[in-house]
């Protein structure tokens, strides 16, 4: 915890659980696709089913898959700018087993034809945590620079990345393994103290193994 | 002394025996943490509060109103009242009230604030900062540099107790925000740390037992007007500390304190929308009105 998760974040209101954290989950999971989002599922839980349409938290997360930060104005009018762009939003509510109370589903398709789906819970003063990626268990904030490697579940991998990470001169501050099956795939989150050279993204992703890499960091 | 903002005390010693500020130690180690340079830190600090006074201005218009109906032009009527010398209690309670009331109007417009430390409670420190500022035309450092002390109170607060609604009430929320309001209050008025820690455990006490009843769950009814009570609390709190009147608990036990009446209070209070102010008569036809006949938190 610093300053700015107390004085902070500089967001759009009127909620930082409904309305900033939405955004974020919302931006997390539009980075996890890696390509543009054609077709957006989202499935809220809890309080986010009772009280979306007051909080705006349904704008709020269309914002954040439009990749708008939670401080960004556009969120106010994202359900128009992703009908303009072609976007299919499909918003509905639901109970997800165990889930915190203000909990989205994210499933986002690409014009590519990918599909990820993105769990994620907002905790409190716009702050997240992502809790699965494609029914795999995950656990990551965004408040530290985050790494997220999607692989496949090969011998050596993680060596090979942790010394692109170190040879950039990075502090890994928490590492997290998390696979569907030996062999099958798997997904790295590196959370790192100081910002990193966004080039070890590419270099990463030009690893052989590696399906996709992002680098999170919600400002 | 490396701050790990356990506790209040732990700020007071650190500033006392080194004969700083709280604020100005809390910027070199936040710095130091985030790997960054003191001045890349207070600029960031800076533009936040540049977006507090763009909050405040532009929750000030009077066309204002929230997409509920609830809420919109509060601030303003207040404003002109001010402005034309007609309110009762001094130019300065009047002022800051009625940024309170535009900062968390605007707020629940959708308008762009800086969480402090909630959305819900965002406008108690812009609204005490500003309005003192303008009054006595201080200077923006002082002011910035507050923000510092009033985030390390915060940081306490979010660690031994909770400044969530859903977890401590409004106490945690509004509570807090007047705490570090009062303790930033302080600190631009000279005071020393004891007195900022005062300040800070009175204002708590104060608030104690407040409970988190937002009527229909939005961030309207109650929320704004306990923001300009937060601001009210928040000067009452820091005019007795700086008259050397000491709070008889001391501020780590006010939070501890604090924390087990969060703990005591019912579910339903705790930003449910299942009691007080929520489950009212008005509170229920309100909440049917915005989201329909089958809708309403209290029943």
């Amino acid at each position: 915890m610093n300053v700015f998760d107390i004085v902070g974040p500089v967001m759009i209101g009127p909620s930082s659980s409904h309305t900033a954290g939405a955004a974020r989950i919302g931006k997390t999971a539009a980075l996890l696709l890696g390509e543009p989002v054609a077709k957006a599922d989202i499935l809220f839980h809890g309080s986010f089913a009772k009280t979306y349409k007051g909080h705006g938290t349904d704008k709020a997360i269309v914002g954040g898959i439009l990749k708008y930060d939670p401080w960004d104005p556009g969120i106010r009018t994202s359900l128009e700018i992703a009908k303009k762009q072609g976007i299919y939003v499909n918003i509905h509510t639901g109970t997800i087993e165990n889930a915190h109370p203000n909990t989205a589903l994210v499933t986002l398709t690409g014009s590519g034809g990918t599909t990820i789906s993105v769990q994620g819970a907002s905790i409190g003063g716009g702050n997240i945590v992502i809790t699965k990626i494609n029914d795999m268990e995950v656990y990551f904030t965004g408040q530290n620079t985050t790494l997220i490697v999607m692989h496949q579940d090969v011998p050596g991998i993680i060596a090979q990345v942790t010394n692109l990470v170190a040879a950039g001169n990075s502090n890994i501050c928490n590492f997290r393994l998390n696979r569907q099956e030996k062999g099958g795939i798997a997904i790295m989150t590196i959370e790192m103290d100081s910002d990193v050279d966004p080039s070890l993204v590419s270099e990463i992703r030009l690893l052989p193994h590696v399906y996709n890499t992002i680098l999170l960091k919600l400002g | 002394m490396k701050l790990k903002y356990n506790t209040v005390e732990e700020l007071v010693e650190a500033a006392s025996s080194s004969h700083q500020k709280i604020s100005e130690i809390v910027l070199e180690q936040q710095a130091g943490d985030m790997e960054l340079t003191m001045e890349e830190v207070y600029a960031t600090m800076e533009s936040s509060f540049d977006v507090m006074r763009q909050s405040v201005i532009s929750g000030l218009d009077e066309t204002l109103r929230s997409p509920s109906g609830l809420s919109g032009g509060a601030a303003a009527r207040l404003k002109k009242s001010v402005d034309e010398g007609k309110n009762h209690y001094g130019h300065l309670l009047g002022n800051a009230i009625s940024m309170a009331l535009a900062v968390t109007e605007f707020n629940s417009c959708m308008g762009k604030i800086v969480a402090a430390p909630t959305a819900g409670s965002c406008g108690v420190i812009p609204a005490a900062l500003i309005s003192v500022m303008d009054e006595y035309d201080l200077p923006k450092r002082d002011i910035v540099m507050s923000l510092f002390t009033a985030s390390a109170i915060g940081m306490v607060i979010a660690k031994c107790a909770s400044i969530a609604g859903a977890e401590g009430g409004c106490q945690a929320e509004v509570g807090s925000a007047s705490a570090m309001a009062a303790a930033a209050l302080t600190e631009i008025f000279d005071g020393t740390p004891q007195m900022v820690s005062d300040s800070c455990a009175i204002a708590l006490k104060n608030t104690m037992g407040l409970v988190c009843d937002p009527v229909a769950g939005l961030v309207e009814v109650p929320c704004i007007k306990r923001n300009a009570m937060g601001v009210a609390n928040a000067f009452t709190a820091s005019e007795l500390a700086c008259a050397g009147i000491k709070s008889v608990i001391p501020a780590d036990e006010v939070i501890l304190a604090m924390k087990q009446v969060g703990q005591l209070m019912s579910t339903s209070l705790k930003e449910t929308s299942e009691g007080g102010l929520a489950s009212t008569p008005t509170g229920c036809r309100l909440c049917r009105q915005i989201f329909g006949p089958d809708a309403c938190g209290g029943e």
